[in-house]
């Protein structure tokens, strides 16, 4: 990666900030945006179709909330995988958009439409006071409904991609980016767990708006008992397409695998996730379950506590599927292209004959010497290891070195050197070594010292960067001849 | 000499750009200035709402009109956001190199972004669904602070936009940066953020000029006012704010590092201020109407604005082409040149020979970072596997295709299925060969 390392160290490299800020944005956008729009949008028809303006107030007191969430954190967490991915991964993010850069641009206009009517459609709700205006005012909310399903649908062919680009690596061709062979499963799997979650939500915020005022009105129960009716049939019902997208994507998972492993192989940790996120699925799908079909009896009200249980489950799921997505990427940040590490799948083995450092933009030294070995270490771990790892903190190289070789004991130089050049063999979902001989020893000698003296290491937003001396134009012209 | 020494030259990413370059600067210089407005309409509103609302205090008209200018805010603050995603798209893809590591300099500055903003908004929508809870129930004093609040943070944010944006532009001085705040030594940060605050301001007053002066606006909850007083209010906002440009404006331009000084620069900020000059003569002529005919001149004003304000963002960009050009120059230069080097190593890479078969003692590589002959480095040491397996090198084979967990000390052992039964019979072989010989 040839920018300046922004890097946090006790954080993982800060992986993990675009991980929050991530799952964030999709708590937010799947069950406020993309599942809601239609539902509300849907309450303020009926509505009006059956002269209901309690039902009218309610979806507009729901709105409200989805207003103010969708307009300022789910904006801002939007924005913020952006930012944050170009701090964290600038090769990535910058060579994404050089590949979907139509994508991205359509994506930002549908965008666009979508705030203008999110922000019309709620702030002109109470002046459609007409039966005309009131049916042009359910357009506006139909348009946003499917604008902001565009928005899910156009981003996720990205991810999908970044996971399986299918044909691209050969053509480079934004249509085929956008049909590679995961898009469909999970833009199913996404726009119906957005719809069960939305319909939970809606049914969840009910609550606040239906409380009985005064002994005798029993209009508050009854709208309750409205909403909760028609709600658990939106979950029973999204809950199949859930369940039929989810078992088409997770078995198209472990083929995926092998199509993106350079080996064909699965590792224990994923095989071990596989049992879990199945058995987590069943226990997700059987609590939505319950709860849609208790919403459907009239003999007894859900209490409200009992909708956070698949809620929070729901939520764990969706962290599980987005883990298993990140997961089944590596090595590769673009699969089969770029790996995790910035290196390019085709620069492997020239920057391992050539060393990593020679080529780099923002290091210390460029030639490893016995003098600056611990530096030129330092760098090489910037460079090669700092985009998953942390020396100390979360993942730390450390921790990853004491499982092997224990901590009470010394560690072999000679081994650890050996096992560096070897890991992607054993690690499948680890990236090749990038560098030569010489770095590989250098981080070990990094590695040994900083297990003597754990020292945090600072990345560029604090402690600025160095450059080298570039390299002498004799030595380039040599290279190019060679 | 020392400081060219010192300019980073990194490599480009070896992808070409999707879309032809000038059409990627129209874009942003367009797009930009669509962001810029409604951020300008943004900052300068929840300015001019917090100026009113404490007015209000001795005036209820005031705090009326600071009540309308704020329902403004919150449509005006989600276009912002929303208009800003094409630039950072274009400068993205234009300057690469540039953009990414002024990112990462003021890294945690940049990161913060995304809370602060969030919190400002949150902090935008409360003041104005409070105002008439919080002001007839005797909590004036927290709404104005709620209100403050946010204009404040406001005022800081654009701080690290604008860090970045200058900072890209002299990357023979990165190397000087250690974090956000040193970055705003460096260039011009202030002079610019001065300028940007005025345009937010004028910009603002401009907007509820028309705002309020349209004649399909509702100004029931205004009875302190005429439609008319409301237009002059703002105007004049508007045209003292803009003569105050004449100063910050020449500021900001003889401030510029020489870096990306050219003629052509002069010629367009200089016709831009012209345009500018006869803006605020037409704006100043409007002041001296009467009620009657206060406005008539609106549209005329707005178009005149608009020139001037593309002639400035042209000027921007000129500088910034030439300010970079050198840097990009070279970047380009240094990534071909690498390009070369690498298509010429790939090039005798698939010349050379197919790679023989591996040996039994490279393969043994794949192992060897665990397994040592004597001792238990990972896994067992040689000598324990050739007795357990002695005469049975299959056996191994089958363990390493599907390693189970033995022994509860060690950790378990990832398969090697992948390097093939003929590889792994070997490495068996060996292994029982180092085993004994080792014992």
């Amino acid at each position: 990666m040839d920018f300046p390392s922004f890097y946090m160290d006790h954080l993982a490299g800060g992986r993990l900030i675009i991980g929050l800020i991530a799952s964030l944005h999709v708590l937010i956008n799947h069950p406020l945006a993309v599942g809601a729009y239609p539902l509300l949008t849907w309450m303020e028809w009926w509505a009006h179709k059956n002269n209901r303006p309690d039902i009218d107030q309610l979806a507009y007191r729901i709105t409200f909330i989805v207003f103010i969430v969708t307009t300022t954190v789910g904006a801002m967490t939007g924005v913020g995988i952006w930012l944050s991915t170009s701090l964290f991964a600038p090769f990535a993010i910058g060579s994404l958009l050089r590949v979907f850069f139509w994508g991205w641009f359509l994506e930002w206009f549908v965008f666009i439409a979508e705030v203008v009517l999110i922000c019309w459609w709620f702030l002109s709700w109470k002046k459609a006071d007409t039966p005309e205006k009131k049916k042009k005012h359910i357009k506006i909310g139909v348009a946003l409904s499917i604008m902001s399903w565009l928005t899910m649908a156009l981003i996720v062919a990205v991810l999908g991609f970044m996971m399986k680009p299918g044909e691209w690596n050969q053509t480079r061709a934004f249509l085929d980016a956008m049909t590679n062979p995961l898009y469909a499963p999970q833009l199913g799997f996404r726009t119906f767990f957005a719809l069960m979650t939305a319909a939970v939500f809606i049914w969840f915020s009910a609550f606040f708006f239906t409380k009985t005022t005064s002994v005798g009105d029993d209009r508050p129960r009854r709208l309750r008992r409205w909403i909760v009716y028609r709600m658990s049939h939106v979950v029973l019902v999204s809950l199949v397409g859930v369940l039929l997208f989810g078992t088409w994507y997770w078995n198209n998972i472990p083929e995926t695998m092998k199509a993106n492993s350079s080996v064909a192989l699965l590792t224990q940790d994923f095989m071990s996730w596989h049992g879990q996120f199945q058995s987590l699925l069943g226990w997700t799908v059987i609590a939505f379950v319950i709860i849609g079909l208790g919403g459907l009896s009239d003999l007894f009200t859900m209490p409200r506590w009992a909708l956070l249980i698949p809620s929070f489950m729901g939520i764990w799921l969706l962290g599980h599927f987005e883990r298993a997505r990140e997961f089944m990427r590596k090595p590769w940040v673009i699969g089969e292209y770029m790996y995790s590490n910035g290196i390019h799948k085709d620069e492997l083995a020239f920057l391992q004959s050539e060393g990593l450092l020679k080529h780099a933009t923002y290091v210390k030294h460029r030639e490893v010497t016995d003098a600056n070995k611990v530096e030129c270490g330092k760098d090489v771990f910037m460079l090669a290891c700092s985009r998953c790892h942390s020396t100390t903190g979360l993942n730390s190289v450390l921790d990853k070195f004491t499982a092997m070789y224990g901590g009470d004991k010394p560690w072999d130089p000679t081994g650890m050197t050996l096992f560096i050049k070897g890991m992607h063999q054993t690690r499948t979902y680890m990236p090749p070594f990038p560098g030569n001989e010489k770095e590989a020893e250098a981080l070990v000698a990094y590695i040994l010292q900083l297990r003597e003296k754990p020292e945090t290491l600072h990345g560029a937003q604090t402690e600025g960067i160095v450059i080298a001396p570039p390299i002498k134009q004799s030595n380039l012209a040599a290279t190019a001849e060679r | 000499m020392n400081l060219l020494a010192a300019t980073p030259i990194p490599r480009d990413l070896p992808l070409p750009l999707p879309v032809p370059e000038w059409l990627l600067v129209v874009c942003l210089v367009v797009f930009f200035l669509v962001h810029i407005l409604f951020v300008n309409l943004m900052v300068g509103g929840s300015l001019i709402v917090v100026a009113l609302e404490w007015m209000g205090l001795k005036n209820k008209r005031w705090d009326a009109l600071a009540h309308e200018v704020a329902q403004t805010i919150t449509v005006n603050k989600s276009l912002a956001v929303v208009m800003g995603i094409g630039p950072l798209l274009c400068i993205n893809l234009l300057y690469t190199m540039q953009w990414y590591s002024a990112n990462a300099l003021t890294g945690h500055a940049w990161l913060m972004i995304v809370p602060l903003v969030t919190v400002a908004f949150l902090l935008t929508y409360l003041h104005k669904y409070t105002w008439d809870m919080w002001t007839s129930g005797g909590k004036k004093t927290l709404h104005q602070l709620t209100g403050l609040g946010a204009a404040l943070l406001f005022l800081f944010i654009p701080l690290i936009f604008l860090a970045n944006v200058n900072l890209m532009l002299f990357p023979n001085e990165w190397e000087k940066v250690k974090g956000f705040f040193s970055s705003l030594s460096i260039g011009n940060v202030l002079p610019r953020y001065l300028h940007f605050m005025a345009a937010s301001v004028a910009m603002t007053g401009l907007f509820l000029a028309g705002w309020f002066g349209r004649r399909s606006a509702d100004l029931s909850h205004l009875d302190g006012f005429t439609r008319p007083e409301l237009r002059r209010l703002f105007y004049k906002v508007c045209a003292y704010v803009t003569l105050a440009q004449f100063v910050l404006g020449p500021l900001l331009l003889f401030t510029l590092p020489a870096a990306g000084i050219t003629n052509e620069l002069y010629v367009i900020i200089f016709s831009g201020a012209a345009v500018g000059l006869l803006t605020v003569w037409v704006l100043f002529g409007e002041l001296k109407r009467d009620d009657s005919r206060i406005g008539s001149r609106y549209w005329l004003i707005v178009a005149l604005f608009s020139i001037v304000v593309l002639g400035m963002g042209s000027g921007r960009h000129v500088y910034r082409q030439a300010a970079l050009a050198p840097h990009q120059a070279e970047i380009k230069e240094r990534t071909e040149r690498y390009a070369a080097a690498l298509a010429e190593f790939n090039k005798n890479l698939a010349a050379a020979p197919a790679p023989t078969e591996q040996t039994a003692e490279q393969l043994f590589m794949n192992c060897a970072a665990c397994h040592a002959p004597k001792v238990k480095l990972v896994g067992p040491s040689l000598t324990e596997i050739a007795q357990i397996y002695a005469g049975n090198p299959d056996g191994i084979v089958a363990w390493a295709k599907a390693p189970g967990k033995k022994r509860p000390e060690l950790p378990q052992m990832p398969p090697f299925a992948h390097l093939g039964d003929a590889s792994l019979r070997k490495i068996a072989e060996l292994m029982l060969e180092k085993g004994q010989a080792a014992k």
